[in-house]
């Protein structure tokens, strides 16, 4: 079995964090954004399970489960913000949303 | 026994000011008086009876000292309240009594009705008070009290009727002005307390002359600060302009100040600081200078006065200038005798002035009086006695033995000289000048204004007894040409050195006959001019409007002063009131303000702009990381 | 022990003065108040025998945090006395003169006015440092809110300005507290706040200059020293009376005795480089303060201004650092306590009655109020320097033993004598004497309550100007112990 170079699978890790922040940057869906944020969030997996691999240590796998916990968490939070948002504020426009504006 | 007499010099009055200004208000009019007069003239008899004793006692033993208490004592420095009676103390304490409780019985009459007459005696009693302070002190600082507590008791007589802003104005002219001198004293004492380690009178002239050589810094110094201090308060240039202003004050008020507290207090001050004066050379021949030019600038300005009592002020002014002259020429003894001279002779001018002013209903302008003569015999003839007196006339008067010693002394000493002669005989000239003036315009001519009150018997009094002391006051000094009798310089001699000037007896009867002729043609000018030619305008006879603007103006120092001084630092104050320092802080807090705004302004609430903003700086971050 | 009852007993009839009634609580505030001097005023007779014998005239030594070196340590010499003493009686004095000003929340009122002397109180007696920043810091949340909320019209932008003035001075002082500390803890492996170990601790020039520079100016700051004392005019302009009568009379003070008693003794070296500069900048306060009071039409103001002149003499004084001017200098404090604080009350029950503080709006008054008139005229008389009065006796002395230091300074200081003159005969003429502004109104004359506590007053600045031996008695031995360590250096 050729190990993928690690170098390959950062270069993907990039490129998916990188959808992610565009995603979170340029959607005004709030949903969306949540999303996008959780392609940010398994990117940052990625990288980890794959520096772990190429040093064959498990602490890579380790970290992604706190990732996934993190993920999960993020989500529950974020969907329930994005329900009462929807509920106050009738739209998920993050551009909406901006209360707390100076 | 004469340790408790002097105690009571000076605690008399005190406690008549004590009463009145505790209980002013309770006391029937009655009682006001007989304890506001009564604590002078009680007062005025110790004094005789001081004098007495001195007189009885050999010229050694002719000193009292008693210490009150020590005011305060820390390091080097222990003032005590302590009160030192010599001839020269006791002198001056007699006139301040003497002629004090003269002034303070004619107040009775003349202030009769007046509303917050308590508060006047408290304040007369306060006055004389002060000034026995200051001329009784054996210490600076003590001294320095009472030089302080003259100012305080002329600022509120002066203001006394206070719902006239004027003289509300006046009051504070009075007390800032002379506070200016005041702080230059003040100032000379530290130079002295400095140098010498003492404040005690005595001790400070033995001291001085055993370390200071003549012409020494220090002692220049010192007694150049004390002068300006004395010039303040006895009205010399350049400090002379509150004292005409002063009389915005009830007229035995202006009596008191001019003549028996206050304006001779600068006079009293060099001559008993004589000792250190004659370390400083220039400083006496400064004294003999001011003295000179105030003599004749007040002189001159009193010949064109409409208010009679601004001519009295004005010839207050000059003939302290006189004094002066003489202290400046070393005639210590000269000065004194003069200075009681004319505490005897103004207060008369003054107080007769107030008969006239009475009974004008409060008329000060001399153009609307005129024909008194008939009206006030008892006003006029103690009027042209003390203005004879000041106007020196030969033989008959005190003035003109005092006038005389002082031309002559200016003359002949060692520091004198013809300039200051000439000067002094000019003065004699300009001073008869201006006494003919205002007897011609006042009680000769036809009349204009009719009197409505006719002095009392209280009012009378006083006016006789000066009058006669305007008169024979002279007898206790005769010059060498009549008779040789300086009994009074002899009983000075313990406190102030005898006299330096020396010269045949024909000089010094030349000199008597050219003061004589002086004044004389003095009186005949004024005559020619005010009577003969007698205009209904105010302008004089012979010079234009111009000068006669220029003279009634004092020459002018009012509005100097206010262009040069007040009116700048008016407009500096107003203009700073809002404080510009805290426009430094108010800058601050609105710099924080504004950065406030700034950053305020980035928080969009987009939480895009929010991601991006974190995206950049984490960006920037680990660029700086990595590329470092 | 008697020190710490003091304090505890003013923090509890402060706190018992809230829970009272409206009524009652000025009873237990005096009532309080009085109970302190009874205490205090045993310890007059204790007079220590020489300065180099037993310092204290009362200590109380108790465990606090030992392991940072925190004790709690009060105790008091003749300075300290004097100064607790002005602050009982200017206590008094206030408590009884807003007698009848303050109508809402009396009990918090009472309860702040006397957390303020606490912390007074305590700041004149703590010498454990992190204890004096502590009591530093007590004084002044109750006083913001003395301003804050009985004051006058632009009470929240003075009582803010107030605080942040202050409180930026106590922190740089904090800093320097802690950096001495420090350094003390460097030097000898001591961790303490003690200030009699702190005394003498040596350290490299610069530092010494860093950390006095420090604390002059947390003490600059409340004394106030120009150009730091903007935040004064409008603090006790807008305070209510009793608020400006404890600013200017007391918390004023706290600054000049911080000087004296720490500044100076600590950072001997340091204080006598920078001797020039506080003279300097005590002799522009002179004159900025008293130029600043002639202008003002505000009368509250106007004393406000002349505390500015009269603290700059202190300043002068205890930098001058000789017997004479440091004599001065305490006597000018507790004058200046005494004049101003009546002025203050003074002004009080004229903007109580005319509802106006502006003098364009006062005039002729003198008819209508004449007992007014002349206690106003006697608490002018005093604060323009007149002789017999305590003022006088502080100036002249200050300007006597400065004058060595300095002539040129003295000269000038001097030289405002003539503007105090003017500042102060402007306040009378313009109140009292004059014609009437409004000559609707009527003005009722002071009442029984008010003359007692100007009378009082007045009364108390006489015998400081006639007799001030007993108060130059008290106070030298304190002074002469403070100037042992100071003066090895600064004297000449």
């Amino acid at each position: 079995m050729t190990a993928i170079p690690l170098e390959h699978v950062l270069l993907v890790a990039a490129g998916l964090f990188g959808l992610g922040l565009v995603g979170v940057l340029v959607r005004r869906n709030l949903l969306f954004m949540l999303v996008s944020v959780e392609v940010m969030l398994n990117a940052a997996g990625l990288a980890f399970v794959a520096a772990g691999a190429s040093r064959w240590q498990a602490d890579g796998q380790v970290m992604f489960l706190f990732v996934l916990t993190v993920a999960a968490a993020e989500v529950s939070v974020g969907l329930a913000l994005l329900l009462q948002v929807r509920r106050r504020l009738g739209t998920v426009d993050a551009d909406v949303a901006r209360r707390l504006g100076g | 026994m004469g340790s408790i007499a002097l105690l009571l010099l000076v605690a008399l009055p005190l406690a008549g000011f004590v009463v009145l200004g505790l209980a002013g208000k309770r006391l029937r009019p009655a009682a006001v008086a007989v304890i506001g007069a009564g604590s002078v003239g009680l007062a005025a008899l110790d004094a005789l009876g001081l004098l007495v004793r001195f007189l009885l006692e050999p010229p050694e033993a002719r000193v009292i000292r008693q210490t009150l208490w020590v005011w305060l004592d820390t390091g080097e420095l222990h003032p005590r309240l302590s009160l030192l009676l010599d001839p020269l103390a006791l002198v001056m304490a007699l006139v301040v009594t003497g002629v004090g409780f003269l002034i303070h019985l004619y107040s009775i009459g003349f202030m009769r009705g007046e509303e917050g007459n308590g508060r006047f005696f408290a304040q007369m009693n306060l006055f004389v008070a002060s000034m026995l302070v200051l001329v009784l002190a054996d210490d600076l600082f003590f001294l320095y009290l009472g030089w302080e507590g003259v100012g305080l008791s002329s600022y509120l007589l002066i203001g006394f009727w206070w719902r006239d802003e004027k003289n509300g104005r006046a009051a504070r002219k009075a007390f800032i002005v002379t506070r200016i001198g005041d702080a230059a004293m003040a100032v000379g004492l530290f130079v002295l307390f400095q140098g010498l380690g003492t404040l005690q009178i005595s001790e400070v002239a033995a001291r001085a002359t055993a370390a200071w050589r003549v012409g020494a810094g220090p002692a220049v110094l010192a007694s150049a600060l004390l002068f300006a201090g004395a010039a303040g308060k006895s009205a010399q240039l350049p400090l002379q302009t509150w004292l005409p202003d002063a009389m915005a004050g009830p007229t035995p008020v202006s009596a008191l100040i001019h003549a028996a507290t206050m304006v001779t207090a600068g006079v009293y001050l060099i001559a008993r600081m004589h000792a250190l004066f004659e370390l400083a050379p220039d400083v006496l021949a400064a004294v003999a200078v001011v003295g000179a030019v105030t003599m004749l600038l007040a002189g001159l300005s009193a010949i064109a006065q409409r208010d009679i009592k601004r001519v009295l002020a004005y010839s207050t002014m000059s003939q302290i200038g006189m004094m002066f002259l003489a202290l400046g020429v070393g005639a210590w003894s000269a000065a004194i005798f003069h200075l009681v001279v004319h505490a005897f002779f103004k207060a008369l001018l003054f107080l007769s002035a107030g008969v006239v002013i009475l009974a004008l209903d409060h008329e000060h302008d001399l153009f609307r009086m005129g024909g008194l003569r008939k009206e006030l015999p008892l006003a006029f003839w103690t009027f042209a006695i003390a203005g004879a007196s000041l106007a020196g006339l030969p033989l008959v008067t005190a003035g003109f033995y005092s006038k005389d010693l002082i031309l002559w002394e200016a003359w002949a000493s060692s520091r004198g000289g013809p300039l200051l002669g000439a000067a002094g005989i000019f003065g004699a000239l300009v001073t008869s000048l201006y006494v003919g003036r205002v007897i011609l315009l006042a009680f000769f001519g036809e009349r204009r204004t009719v009197a409505s009150v006719r002095p009392g018997r209280v009012l009378a009094i006083p006016l006789v007894v000066l009058a006669g002391l305007s008169l024979v006051g002279g007898l206790v000094e005769l010059p060498p040409t009549l008779g040789h009798a300086p009994s009074f310089s002899w009983f000075l001699e313990p406190s102030l050195p005898a006299a330096t000037a020396a010269g045949r007896r024909s000089d010094m009867a030349i000199l008597q006959g050219l003061t004589s002729l002086a004044s004389l043609s003095g009186i005949l000018l004024a005559y020619l001019g005010f009577l003969r030619h007698r205009r209904a305008d105010e302008e004089l006879p012979l010079v234009g409007p111009g000068v006669t603007g220029i003279l009634a103006s004092g020459f002018g120092f009012d509005a100097l002063y206010d262009l040069c001084v007040v009116r700048p630092l008016t407009r500096i104050a107003r203009a700073n009131s809002a404080d510009a320092l805290d426009r430094i802080f108010e800058g601050l807090a609105a710099l924080v303000g504004l950065t406030h705004r700034a950053l305020c302004r980035t928080q969009t609430g987009r939480l895009r702009t929010y991601a991006a903003a974190m995206v950049v700086g984490t960006v920037v971050i680990v660029g700086i990381a990595v590329l470092r | 022990m008697i020190l710490g009852w003091i304090v505890v007993l003013t923090l509890a009839g402060g706190a018992l003065a809230w829970s009272g009634g409206r009524r009652a609580s000025r009873w237990i505030a005096l009532g309080t108040l009085a109970l302190d001097l009874v205490l205090v005023g045993p310890l007059f007779l204790r007079r220590p025998a020489t300065p180099a014998g037993r310092r204290w005239l009362a200590e109380l030594v108790l465990p606090w945090m030992p392991r940072y070196g925190v004790g709690i340590h009060l105790a008091i010499d003749g300075l300290s006395l004097l100064l607790i003493v002005l602050t009982l009686v200017l206590g008094i004095l206030a408590v009884v003169a807003s007698w009848r000003e303050i109508t809402q929340r009396t009990g918090f009122f009472h309860f702040n006015l006397m957390a303020v002397l606490a912390g007074i109180l305590g700041v004149f007696m703590a010498l454990d440092l992190f204890l004096f920043y502590l009591f530093w810091e007590l004084m002044l949340l109750p006083m913001a809110l003395l301003i804050a909320i009985w004051g006058h019209e632009r009470r929240t932008r003075a009582a803010i300005k107030f605080f942040l003035f202050t409180q930026a001075g106590g922190l740089v002082m904090l800093v320097s507290i802690l950096g001495l500390a420090f350094v003390h803890h460097a030097d000898t492996g001591v961790l303490t706040f003690d200030y009699p170990e702190l005394v003498g601790t040596p350290m490299p020039a610069a530092v010494e200059m860093l950390l006095m520079l420090g604390f002059f100016l947390g003490f600059a700051v409340k004394l106030p020293a120009v150009p730091l004392h903007t935040w004064l005019p409008d603090a006790h302009t807008e305070a209510p009376t009793a608020g400006s009568v404890v600013l200017a009379g007391l918390l004023l003070k706290t600054g000049a005795y911080g000087l004296l008693r720490f500044a100076l003794p600590i950072f001997p070296e340091a204080s006598r480089a920078f001797a020039p500069v506080a003279m300097t900048l005590g002799t522009i306060g002179i004159v900025y303060g008293a130029v600043l009071a002639w202008a003002q039409t505000d009368l509250k103001r106007l004393v406000a201004y002349t505390s500015v002149s009269h603290l700059g003499f202190v300043l002068l004084g205890i930098y001058a650092a000789g017997t004479v001017a440091q004599e001065g200098a305490v006597v000018q404090m507790l004058a200046h306590g005494l004049s101003t604080g009546g002025l203050f009350i003074l002004v009080g029950a004229l903007q109580e009655r005319l509802g106006t503080r502006s003098l364009d709006r006062m005039g002729g008054l003198w008819a209508m109020a004449p007992r007014m008139g002349v206690l106003g005229m006697m608490l002018a008389l005093a604060s323009l320097g007149l002789p017999a009065f305590g003022n006088f006796v502080g100036e002249i002395l200050v300007l006597v033993g400065s004058y060595p230091r300095s002539p040129e300074l003295t000269a000038v200081a001097t030289a405002a004598m003539v503007l105090a003159t003017a500042y102060s005969l402007r306040l009378v003429q313009r109140t009292f004497f004059g014609a009437r502004a409004e000559p609707a109104s009527v003005l009722q004359d002071l009442s029984a309550r008010e003359t007692a506590v100007l009378v009082a007053a007045a009364l108390g600045l006489i015998c400081l100007g006639l007799y001030p031996q007993p108060v130059l008695d008290t106070a030298e031995p304190a002074l002469g112990a403070l100037r042992t360590v100071f003066g090895q250096v600064a004297r000449r």
